[in-house]
């Protein structure tokens, strides 16, 4: 039997956001559904965002490191 | 039923020089006989023994243009007698060695990183960093008249509205996790399923929203030498199994250097008065190409060099042309604007003033 796998990833890259695959439900703090494009979601993990939760790649702009 | 779709009647009826001239004269009786064949390459031959440039050389860009249209699709039935014509396809390589010559000397020498995705991602990421190249966005965002941004939708919907299309020729030749990161990017590109969100349909909606004509190729006679011969880089390098790790450059640097200028193409659509139909496709690709570069520098680039690291090398090169013609393109587009020209070979007609 082949090894299910977890419908949800997420995968720190290097230096940059977290990419979300897979049927996620992003929330609010209030529980509203916050809308997110189809297709694998990446979530900025610099603080510098434009267009949080979602990375926008201002990170390359800064001096944002983590493994 | 099956409507050939012709090419734009002053397309038809000139070419730009010699070569393009009977390529289309060919293409256009879509069948032997009439003797622009032996002509087209008898003279592809003396411009191939003459080596001289040819990536701001119209006639060649366009002939080597309409022939990978043979590929595309886009010029309907009557290119399928001709896909595979023997003549053309000398022909196409004639150009091809000329173009891919030039586009190296014009890449330059990137040095090649160790073999480890990590280090293929870093070196792709510095590369594109080195480059600081949304000029053209910041124009856009800041400065753009309306004329100048319908101009830049006019030239970017050479290959956007055939968006990923040249990337798509790699998938069959790569294998493994590189084909696998080709595919998920791709199948991003391609709407993830929902046809109504492939990107090439966000940017038709874009062009439309803008009173521009997203039939393809409605603006291939406006279009200069360089953005012709920057989709023709991509379709160069999209169909040579030998060019395999160029081409996954090539999407590298494209996707590291999509995100945020398209932040500065909405921000100049909006400044513009344009609305959320118009800017949604740049919107789009502020999101998704933040995704994609990871994938294309870590995923594709990076574990492609390590199932192979001969391609090391090629894979910088990619990347490196990629820059390169992005560069020529905006260098042209900004130079015609700074003198108060159009950046077309012909100024747009249509588009709300």
């Amino acid at each position: 039997m082949p090894q299910a796998r977890p419908s949800v990833t997420i995968t720190a890259y290097p230096d940059g956001p977290l990419v979300v695959r897979g049927d996620v439900d992003l929330r609010t703090v209030d529980g509203e559904p916050i809308p997110h494009r189809d297709g694998p979601v990446a979530l900025c993990r610099c603080g510098l965002s434009r267009i949080k939760p979602f990375c926008d790649s201002t990170h390359k702009r800064s001096s944002f490191r983590a493994d | 039923m099956t409507t050939p779709v012709l090419p734009a009647p002053p397309l038809l009826a000139g070419g730009r020089g010699p070569l393009s001239a009977l390529t289309l004269q060919v293409i256009g009786a879509g069948r032997r006989g009439t003797g622009a064949h032996e002509e087209l390459l008898r003279l592809a031959g003396a411009r191939a023994a003459d080596r001289g440039p040819v990536l701001e050389d119209d006639d060649v860009q366009l002939a080597l243009f309409l022939l990978y249209g043979l590929y595309y699709g886009w010029l309907g039935a009557l290119g399928d007698d001709l896909e595979w014509d023997l003549e053309l396809l000398q022909v196409r390589q004639l150009f091809e060695r000329l173009h891919e010559a030039e586009l190296r000397e014009l890449a330059g020498t990137v040095p090649a990183p160790e073999p480890t995705a990590r280090s293929v991602a870093q070196a792709l990421f510095d590369l594109t960093a080195a480059d600081d190249g949304p000029s053209l966005a910041r124009y856009v965002a800041r400065r753009a008249t309306t004329e100048q941004a319908l101009e830049l939708l006019a030239l970017r919907s050479i290959y956007t509205l055939r968006e990923a299309d040249a990337h798509s020729w790699a998938i069959p030749r790569l294998t493994g996790r590189a084909k696998a990161a080709l595919v998920e990017i791709q199948a991003d590109e391609y709407g993830s399923g929902h046809p109504g969100s492939m990107h090439s349909v966000l940017f038709a909606t874009t062009m439309r929203g803008v009173g521009l004509d997203d039939t393809y190729p409605a603006y291939l006679d406006h279009a200069p030498a360089v953005v012709l011969a920057s989709h023709n880089t991509m379709s160069l390098l999209g169909l040579h199994h030998r060019l395999r790790g160029a081409v996954v450059g090539h999407l590298a640097a494209f996707e590291m250097t999509s995100s945020i200028p398209n932040r500065y193409y909405r921000d100049g659509f909006a400044r513009l008065g344009y609305g959320e139909e118009v800017t949604r496709y740049f919107a789009e690709h502020v999101e998704a190409d933040a995704v994609h570069e990871q994938i294309a520098a870590h995923d594709l680039a990076g574990a492609l060099a390590e199932q192979d690291p001969s391609l090391v090398g090629d894979i910088m090169f990619g990347a490196a042309s990629s820059l390169a013609m992005d560069a020529l393109v905006g260098r042209h587009v900004l130079t015609a604007w700074e003198d108060g020209r159009s950046s077309l070979r012909r100024p747009l007609t249509a588009g709300p003033v």
